[in-house]
């Protein structure tokens, strides 16, 4: 094989690893990613029970029932719409009434949404980033979520 | 005093990096030996510099001096010593200040061991290392300056996240950054490579220390980060795809390339233009990866505060190396001479392959990271993007990898034999082909892909067992032969078998945890049992215990097998009145390489516990196959051929001396 011709198997070789790697990438992209969606969201957009989607909103106070068997319900609202949420499991240390958090699932015939997991994932002020961001946007964001982390930290 | 000592060290080193910038740049163009080597002063004196900073940092956390900022942030006085240490880098400013320490300090070996560099070469990498340094110092200076006071200084401090009061924060950072910020070196050398027009197989001989250390660190690091993730968080996970691990990952993927390029470069001189590009590529993703993390793109437990005016900072940083090395490598590339010649049937075309497999995996995970956020700055839509899409395009590029790696040791250099490799790979080929049998028989057909995959690992580690029979003479000649040869093997040798069997191992490992795993969700009271992986487990009693800054709740179990106690554990509750949060501290219980693993949900009033119990079969495997990987590179490091600062065979000093003689 001269020079040119090991150059071109070798760019030949790389092509088709390209070609197979974008392959696998765009068909991951159109099958494997999660929407996210606020409660308002979900309803404006009308998305059909069954099909897979993140949640993500406050946990409403007063909302949070316990049943058997570690069966939890709660509602999640961004202020201006509701969606209540089934989950089976321990829910995350950071779970509270009032605070941001993030669901995984979707919704049932009855519009209930069933999560099969629940993220508190938090930075300082307990509130998810993509929830903080929707809060703002409609106009629900109180700005003592930010300094709650102060006021526990000078209480003392 | 000392935070303003500290503050004023960290300037002077700025002042001293600025110097290494320009300096030795100048003298190398005027070939001036004094001039180039004011970079070797410069780079010891920086690093005392930036060590006395650390220094003084730390000791503002130790005695607890709130007046502080930082300290308030993060600290508090009934802290355990070891935590008021480690929270000396559990905190942005301070992470950025152990990320310059760890800078310095590598700049400082380079100064150190690099007497047997050609002069001009040192001075051109201490100097690219040096404008790294110069950015950082002034993103530390300008945005996040560990040294702020208070004007009136609080009692007591906040405390550090819970979450990170642990002893992974000792090891995990430190780790990962003497990775990261390692790789620094070898994007120094390859823009030296560059300025000088010049590059060759000595040059691949001085960097692949280096970037092997570094690897070696990042490889430890990204296991115990993943160690850490798994027993604190409670959800026996070890791996989430999470963006931030994934910022991780990715320098290693590259650096992996890297490693295996560099030798193709030493031992044959071929591919010089393409090891330039990794090493840079390298590097720069692991300045992709500090951008992710600090700048708060991303929300996390990696993520200690976010800032705007520091994200667009790091972003200037990351764009004017990223852009600035690779349009130098456009410049100059081409005036580096081609390399020798190969067919693509022998071990260089085989680290080709594992090359562009390494980087076309990289690259899916480096789309799958960054792909959300393009999509939420270009359209304002938020996805997430998870575990199911890198298992669809990650785990698929990196089989044929696997299956790859023995037919590439048993390769030949230049022009190699398929055929000859493959019939010295049949023992190993049967045993695995056996293995996915006798399994599949086992599991009663329950699913082909765990057998599968655990026959590739087979395949992997016994490869690399072949590769050292073959080269000992092991069953061929007589034992005492074979010995003497084993331990004449050069340890590189030694080094790549104990790596390539670290990767089967890992393997192993994370099949048999993924398909094999049993758990268990159910609230319990005293007495109650669970059965969970053959094991019974009862819950004994709950106590209440006071530690140094948390409360405890720690509930205990028993663990039985066939009736007969073999444990107890003991997982526990803490609630942290300072920042009124609380964590879950998981029991574990090692039995082999398998692990049981208990966490704990919420109790309720009547005094029964929501308890999470998981069987986790050959679990510790995951993590033993990357600390293989490491001593693998530990013992590549150990090669002479390879040992910093060793004395050159006669041939390369000859070389070198004439190199420095037409300077």
């Amino acid at each position: 094989m001269t020079r040119k011709q090991r150059r071109l198997t070798l760019i030949g070789c790389a092509l088709i690893v390209l070609a197979i790697a974008a392959g696998l990438v765009l068909n991951a992209l159109r099958d494997s990613i999660l929407f996210f969606s606020t409660p308002s969201m979900a309803a404006e957009k009308h998305i059909q029970p069954g099909q897979r989607f993140r949640l993500g909103g406050m946990v409403r106070e007063g909302s949070l029932v316990r049943g058997d068997q570690l069966k939890v319900k709660f509602d999640v609202t961004d202020g201006n719409a509701t969606l209540p949420v089934t989950y089976q499991g321990i829910l995350p240390d950071l779970f509270r009434e009032g605070q941001g958090i993030i669901s995984e699932g979707a919704l049932d015939a009855h519009g209930v949404f069933k999560a099969d997991t629940v993220l508190a994932k938090h930075d300082e002020t307990y509130m998810p980033k993509a929830v903080a961001d929707e809060l703002k946007k409609t106009g629900h964001w109180k700005d003592d979520y930010g300094r709650k982390a102060d006021a526990q930290g000078t209480a003392k | 005093m000392i935070a303003e000592a500290g503050h004023f060290a960290l300037v002077l080193a700025l002042a001293l990096a600025l110097i290494q910038s320009v300096v030795p740049v100048i003298g190398a163009r005027l070939r001036d030996p004094a001039l180039m080597n004011v970079a070797r002063s410069t780079a010891l004196v920086q690093f005392v510099f930036t060590a006395f900073s650390f220094a003084a940092l730390t000791w503002l956390h130790v005695t607890s001096d709130f007046s502080v900022v930082n300290v308030y942030e993060n600290s508090h006085s009934l802290k355990p010593m070891l935590y008021k240490i480690t929270g000396v880098w559990g905190n942005h400013e301070g992470s950025m200040l152990l990320w310059v320490l760890i800078l310095a300090l590598f700049g400082a070996m380079v100064a150190a061991f690099g007497n047997n560099l050609p002069r001009s070469l040192r001075a051109h990498v201490l100097a690219a290392q040096a404008w790294v340094g110069t950015a950082f110092y002034l993103f530390i200076l300008a945005t996040s300056n560990p040294f702020l006071r208070i004007a009136n200084p609080p009692i007591e401090g906040r405390d550090l996240n819970p979450i990170l009061q642990d002893i992974g924060l000792a090891i995990h950072p430190p780790m990962l950054y003497l990775g990261y910020v390692g790789f620094s070196i070898s994007f120094s050398f390859a823009v030296a490579a560059l300025i000088e027009g010049r590059i060759d197989a000595a040059w691949a001989r001085w960097v692949r220390p280096w970037t092997l250390m570094a690897w070696i660190f990042l490889t430890l690091g990204i296991a115990m980060g993943s160690y850490w993730a798994y027993y604190e968080l409670g959800w026996g996970g070890w791996w989430f795809w999470d963006p931030v691990e994934n910022a991780s990952l990715m320098p290693w993927l590259a650096g992996t390339a890297l490693l295996h390029s560099a030798v193709v470069m030493e031992k044959r001189e071929a591919l010089k233009v393409w090891t330039i590009l990794l090493a840079i590529l390298t590097f720069s993703l692991s300045l992709l990866g500090t951008f992710l993390v600090r700048s708060g793109v991303l929300t996390s437990v990696h993520t200690f505060a976010s800032d705007p005016t520091r994200g667009v900072f790091i972003l200037l940083i990351l764009c004017l190396f990223i852009g600035g090395s690779l349009s130098l490598y456009a410049w100059r590339a081409t005036a580096l001479k081609q390399g020798g010649l190969f067919a693509p049937i022998s071990r260089e075309g085989a680290l080709v392959l594992n090359n562009l497999l390494l980087t076309t995996a990289c690259a899916t995970v480096f789309v799958g990271t960054l792909y959300p956020l393009a999509l939420e700055v270009l359209t304002g839509e938020k996805i997430s993007v998870g575990a199911p899409f890198f298992n669809l395009t990650f785990a698929p590029l990196f089989l044929p990898l696997l299956i790859a790696v023995p037919f590439g040791t048993q390769l030949a250099w230049k022009r190699g034999d398929l055929l000859g490799a493959a019939q010295r790979l049949t023992a190993a080929g049967i045993v695995s082909l056996v293995t996915i049998a006798v399994l599949w028989a086992l599991v009663h057909g329950g699913g082909t892909f765990a057998p599968l995959m655990i026959g590739v690992a087979a395949f992997v580690i016994l490869g690399a067992l072949t590769d050292l029979i073959d080269r000992a003479q092991l069953f061929r000649a007589p034992l005492a032969t074979s010995y003497s040869r084993a331990r004449g093997l050069p340890r590189s040798i030694w080094g790549a078998a104990f790596a390539h069997a670290g990767l089967g191992i890992a393997l192993i490992g994370i099949v048999c945890e993924t398909t094999w795993n049993s758990e268990n969700i159910s609230t319990m009271r005293p007495k109650d049992v669970v059965t969970v992986g053959g094991y019974q487990v009862r819950l004994d009693d709950v106590t209440q215990q006071q530690g140094p800054n948390y409360r405890e709740a720690v509930t205990h179990f028993t663990v039985m097998l066939d009736g007969k106690t073999i444990g107890a554990m003991a997982p526990s509750k803490r609630s942290f009145s300072t920042r009124g949060m609380s964590t879950s501290e998981a029991a574990l219980l090692t039995r082999g390489v398998s692990q049981l693993y208990i966490s704990l949900g919420d109790s309720s009033a009547d005094g029964s516990v929501a308890v999470r119990i998981y069987h986790k079969p050959m679990v510790l495997l995951i993590w033993l196959g990357p600390v293989l990987m490491a001593l693998g590179g530990f013992l590549s490091l150990t090669d002479r051929r390879l040992r910093v600062g060793a004395p050159k065979p006669a041939k390369a000093a000859k070389t070198s001396g004439a190199l420095q003689a037409a300077e």
